[in-house]
């Protein structure tokens, strides 16, 4: 398919912003300025400022000799971006992928877009007709490359609309600034006389890089379109997604049920052709009274089947408000990854399916308690025990180290140590008795200390001296001294845990 | 010969009385005794057990004695699926009992709906070795739907009832007790020996219910003698410092 670029240069954008915020500027002379070594110096100028011999780059103090009545507003230097930024997504609405084009201009890859609204011609009418209601004075240009339809819409006195063949020709006579050059550059092709285009671009090449450098081949190329010239898309385009409009707005979940069905049908078969699974799928609704409403679902490994992600919706259908009814479904998977070929040595299990239908359960698990709620642990090499064990992150992650039965650890740990009262003979000695909850412990057995030090490089404080302890009803308990012990200090013991 | 002939008759009485053996072969647990209490002399897989604890200790002791077994159902393969509302089950001392902790997948229902529900679904998926809920309470018509999963799968399930509001019937298989007892080291030496606990078969269908001491030791479960040995109980040598 042949590729189309628009390029929209926004002649006096900030100043334009000023009088669509307060209506009353529109008719006077407005500049707009920052302060630079001192001085107030003019960074964008209105229609009417220009008009009147105002450019870019003056002081204010000159400008106010020309013009005495001039409006001078502050700069706010990130402003252009944000407002390039709302213009480029608001012309989503012609195009999926736009891009800004700083400091005053937006690039459109309109390729098969134009043909909606009734040729190219139409097209670039209705996107400068509503950009001027707006308020914005604005110049467009339509070429089969970004940079001839920059420089078009720049530079270009007759059409706007540049053929594919023509591409060329409509170059020729435009001055050099149009491909975009460095200064130094510009300079250089204005001293040997060279004011168009047309009289350099047909001079061997060799001669061009040994006088004005790469950069200028590459220019060319790219505006004749034998080398590739990127856009970076405001909104990434996602390759796994499909929409569903509806004839009548839905409410029911029985409509939302067949809705998902058909999306996860076409989704999936792409995704098998492919010999890919999604990790993570978005199902958005777009309400009759415009608002939005969403719900995710997350898979803990690549999955590609109907019937599975479907019930995973299904959990979820009855959070997903309908309001006035849904007009319009699009399911979007932004997490997609290649289906790992069956593997079972982890899980093991009867059957070769076992590892299947676990990672079904997990899911199912995940999208109703949430993700944080559904859990595998890791060893971790620490011995300070909160550090002990990491989260996993998928199903199949396997742990780098072994887990060592050898160290005795309680099966039920605190999450947080909590303070007790102890009787212990000075200074190593595990305890005598202790007192938690309101009840005293005597300790009749007692296995210690073993000293756990805390890792410095990750944080600071003292060691704990764990001491594994049996009282007289033989319950098992693991406690702890924080930090040595001292003559005069309070020493701190704590309860950690409880041994099976 | 007497005893051979009532054996087989009791086996085939069981079956009538609506009893399904789990299909997989038994497991040895190693606590010899305790097998004659359950039916057919084996430890009922494919079922849901339930386990009583009032104080934090008995808690631990119970998890303590369930990952024991745990142990030795997933050495077949299979996963293991944690259902507890605290998160406080420390994975590395899970390798004490024979499980790979990594093959523990640990759910945090956030009530005891949400666990119920879990607890069945987990049971309802084929290839899991086992599933452990700690859920206080739950409701006749829960458990039920609990025991129409494992007779569908042949999954087991362990119910841990940590302070439970009431008493109530619950079709389970079996209702247990475990509290910890002291322990005793080789040679009587200082120190904490292997966990052991006080074993209380509450109920059991279509078996002996009973009282039975274990010790869970490097290698598994081990009967020690419910009489012990007379052993001069020494005072902890700090104390004996004090006295002397």
């Amino acid at each position: 398919m042949q590729q189309r670029f628009l390029s929209i240069w926004f002649r006096h954008l900030y100043a334009n912003w000023c009088c669509r915020k307060n209506p009353a500027l529109s008719s006077l002379p407005l500049v707009i300025a920052e302060p630079q070594q001192g001085r107030m110096v003019i960074v964008a100028v209105s229609a009417v400022a220009s008009e009147q011999g105002i450019a870019e780059n003056m002081t204010v103090a000159d400008a106010r000799v020309l013009c005495p009545a001039l409006h001078v507003h502050d700069f706010r230097p990130e402003l252009p971006q944000q407002l390039l930024t709302a213009l480029g997504k608001w012309c989503i609405g012609f195009t999926p992928v736009t891009a800004i084009d700083p400091p005053n201009g937006l690039m459109l890859d309109i390729s098969g877009c134009p043909h909606l609204w009734r040729g190219e011609g139409n097209y670039l009418k209705t996107i400068v007709t509503r950009l001027s209601h707006l308020g914005y004075d604005v110049r467009a240009a339509i070429a089969g490359t970004p940079a001839t339809a920059w420089a078009v819409a720049r530079f270009g006195q007759t059409t706007p609309i540049i053929p594919q063949e023509q591409q060329l020709q409509a170059l020729l006579p435009l001055p050099p600034a149009a491909l975009q050059l460095e200064q130094p550059v510009l300079d250089k092709m204005l001293k040997l006389g060279m004011y168009q285009v047309g009289s350099f671009i047909h001079m061997p090449r060799p001669v061009l890089r040994r006088r004005f450098g790469e950069h200028l081949l590459l220019r060319i190329d790219q505006a004749l379109g034998y080398k590739p010239d990127p856009l970076l898309p405001l909104i990434p385009p996602n390759p796994w997604s499909e929409r569903l409009p509806c004839i009548q707005p839905i409410v029911t979940a029985k409509g939302i049920e067949i809705a998902i069905q058909h999306l996860l049908e076409r989704i999936c078969h792409r995704l098998q052709h492919e010999g890919k699974g999604l990790r993570t799928a978005t199902l958005k609704a777009w309400r009759a009274d415009g608002q939005i409403r969403q719900i995710s679902i997350g898979t803990s490994r690549p999955v590609s089947a109907i019937q599975h992600l479907f019930r995973l919706f299904e959990l979820k259908i009855d959070t997903l408000e309908p309001g006035e009814g849904i007009e319009r479904f699009v399911m979007e998977a932004p997490t997609v990854e290649d289906l790992p070929p069956a593997q079972e040595c982890l899980w093991g299990g009867t059957g070769a399916s076992a590892g299947q239908h676990l990672a079904e359960l997990v899911d199912k698990l995940t999208g109703k308690l949430g993700i944080n709620n559904v859990r595998r642990f890791l060893p971790q090499e620490h011995h300070w025990p909160e550090r002990a064990v990491k989260k996993a992150c998928s199903l199949n992650e396997l742990p780098a180290s072994t887990w060592n039965p050898q160290k005795r650890r309680p099966v039920f740990l605190l999450p947080t140590p909590e303070k007790i009262e102890v009787a212990a003979p000075v200074p190593d000695y595990p305890p005598m008795h202790f007192r938690y909850n309101n009840q005293l412990h005597k300790i009749k057995k007692a296995d210690g200390p073993e000293r756990i030090e805390r890792e410095w490089w990750l944080e600071e404080g003292p060691h704990r001296d764990y001491y594994t302890v049996e009282d007289d009803q033989g319950n098992r308990y693991w406690l702890f001294r924080s930090g040595y012990y001292s003559a005069g200090k309070p020493h701190s013991w704590f309860i950690h845990g409880f041994f099976a | 010969m007497k005893a051979e002939i009532i054996a087989r008759l009791q086996r085939e009485i069981l079956p009538l009385q609506g009893f399904k053996p789990a299909q997989e072969p038994a497991i040895d647990m190693g606590w010899n005794e305790l097998n004659n209490a359950f039916p057919n002399a084996t430890f009922p897989l494919g079922a849901v057990h339930e386990f009583l604890s009032n104080t934090s200790e008995q808690a631990a002791a119970t998890a303590g004695f369930v990952s024991g077994i745990t142990g030795h159902l997933m050495a077949r393969g299979g996963a293991c699926l944690w259902l507890t509302s605290s998160r406080n089950v420390f994975p590395p001392a899970l390798s004490n009992f024979g499980i790979d902790p990594h093959r523990v997948i640990f759910v945090h229902p956030r009530n005891e709906n949400e666990c119920h529900w879990a607890m069945e679904e987990a049971l309802k998926t084929e290839g899991l070795a086992a599933v452990i809920a700690s859920c206080s309470n739950i409701s006749l018509t829960a458990s039920r739907r609990l025991q129409l999963a494992v007779e569908q799968s042949g999954n087991t399930g362990f119910l841990l009832r940590h302070q439970p509001a009431g008493l109530n019937p619950v079709a389970t298989i079996a209702r247990w007790r475990i509290s910890p007892l002291a322990t005793q080291t080789d040679y009587n030496l200082p120190g904490v020996g292997f966990p052991r606990w006080n074993v209380e078969l509450l109920k059991i269908r279509n078996g002996k219910p009973g009282t039975w001491q274990l010790e869970w030791t490097a290698t598994g479960f081990r009967n020690i003698p419910s009489q012990p040995q007379a052993i001069s109980v020494q005072q902890p040598w700090w104390q004996q410092q004090k006295t002397g």
